[in-house]
């Protein structure tokens, strides 16, 4: 599963399914979404098997995400890179495979229970 | 069920997901600050860049579609099944903004790691925290061969805001990353409360 490391990826537009998503993103495709590195992903179904335009990479993602992960997370667990996982959610969105949730922002937390619970927490680590 | 949380498919609970950016120089103890305090060995991933993502006027007139890979640190602290902190080791600093942009967007705050060997490596961080209001305190990294400066001539060489922290740390060392950790989220906590409103400090 390397990517190929120096020779960016020419795929032509037509290419389809054929091209594997990490291949897509060397030149052409970019994903739809900005999900923050911390956005949780987590799986809405069980893995569905391989077919058209679902790949080992996606099944990876809903199997890895049975338990809520960090899009980072996905990304280091899977070897990818983080517009790679981009990419492949755009896809397992639109099947509803997973969902994306993204972080709060923090200043629109109510009030500083979250910041209590992190101080309160570290000190107990 | 506390504030804060997410509903995910169903009604599961989603935890809280939080970050904080650990930056500085090429070497300072980054990685190893992440290392010490995480509930694993730090992760790592990566962003490619593409010649749009670096910056178009860095490469206009460049023919060659290259692209740049650059790699994160970063590690994962969960607080029961609620909350989680992401701690992530900022990459190299002064070319990839376009990265650090997207690991500011969201984050509590930042800790910027320094060297009193090479004090100015750290300059380039403390400078994007203040430009983009984000609360940062300033740990210096006691390596052992180092001169020992007073933290008021550090605060001095740095030349920030008098309320900004600046304190010792051992970044090889839990309890001392944890003291980094809970010194910043007071001042996050402080900045906020004298904001007197929802929004991030010194906006
Ligand atoms: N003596 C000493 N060495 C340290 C300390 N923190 C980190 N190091 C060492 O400095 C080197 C660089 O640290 P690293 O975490 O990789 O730096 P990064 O580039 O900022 O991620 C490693 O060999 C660490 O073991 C410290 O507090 N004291
Ligand atoms: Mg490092």
């Amino acid at each position: 599963m390397a990517m190929p490391d120096s020779e960016p990826l020419w795929v032509d537009d037509a290419a389809g399914p054929v091209v594997r998503p990490y291949a897509m993103t060397r030149g052409r495709a970019a994903a739809q979404n900005r999900f923050n590195v911390i956005s949780q992903v987590v799986a809405a179904q069980p893995a569905p098997a391989l077919e058209v335009g679902i790949g080992p990479e996606h099944i990876a993602i809903v199997n890895l995400c049975q338990r809520p992960l960090a899009l980072a997370e996905v990304a280091a667990h899977l070897g990818l890179p983080l517009g790679t996982i981009r990419v492949l959610l755009d896809d397992l969105l639109a099947r509803r495979l997973v969902k994306v949730i993204e972080p709060k922002p923090h200043t629109t937390l109510p009030d500083d229970s979250v910041f209590e619970a992190l101080i309160n927490g570290i000190r107990a680590l | 069920m506390e504030s804060g949380h997410s509903e995910g498919e169903g009604g599961t609970a989603l935890p809280t997901a939080t970050k904080i950016l650990i930056a500085g120089g090429f070497g300072v103890g980054k990685t190893t600050l992440v290392g010490s305090v995480s509930e694993t060995a730090p992760l790592r991933t990566e962003e490619i860049l593409s010649e749009k993502g670096i910056g178009v006027d860095d490469l206009a007139g460049v023919e060659s579609k290259s692209t740049t890979t650059v790699a994160m640190d970063f590690g994962r602290i969960s607080f029961g099944e609620d909350l989680v902190l992401y701690l992530f080791g900022t990459p190299g600093q002064d070319r990839f903004w376009f990265v650090w942009d997207e690991l500011a967007h969201g984050a509590l705050g930042a800790v910027v790691l320094a060297d009193t060997r090479r004090l100015a490596d750290c300059f380039p961080s403390v400078d994007y925290f203040e430009r983009h209001h984000l609360p940062f305190i300033v740990a210096v990294n006691c390596f052992d061969e180092a001169r020992r400066y007073s933290l008021d001539e550090v605060k001095l060489a740095l030349s920030i805001d008098p309320d900004v922290p600046v304190m010792l740390c051992d970044a090889r060392q839990r309890e001392s990353s944890k003291d980094v950790l809970i010194t910043l989220i007071e001042h996050v906590r402080k900045s906020r409360s004298r904001a007197g409103d929802p929004q991030p400090a010194g906006s």
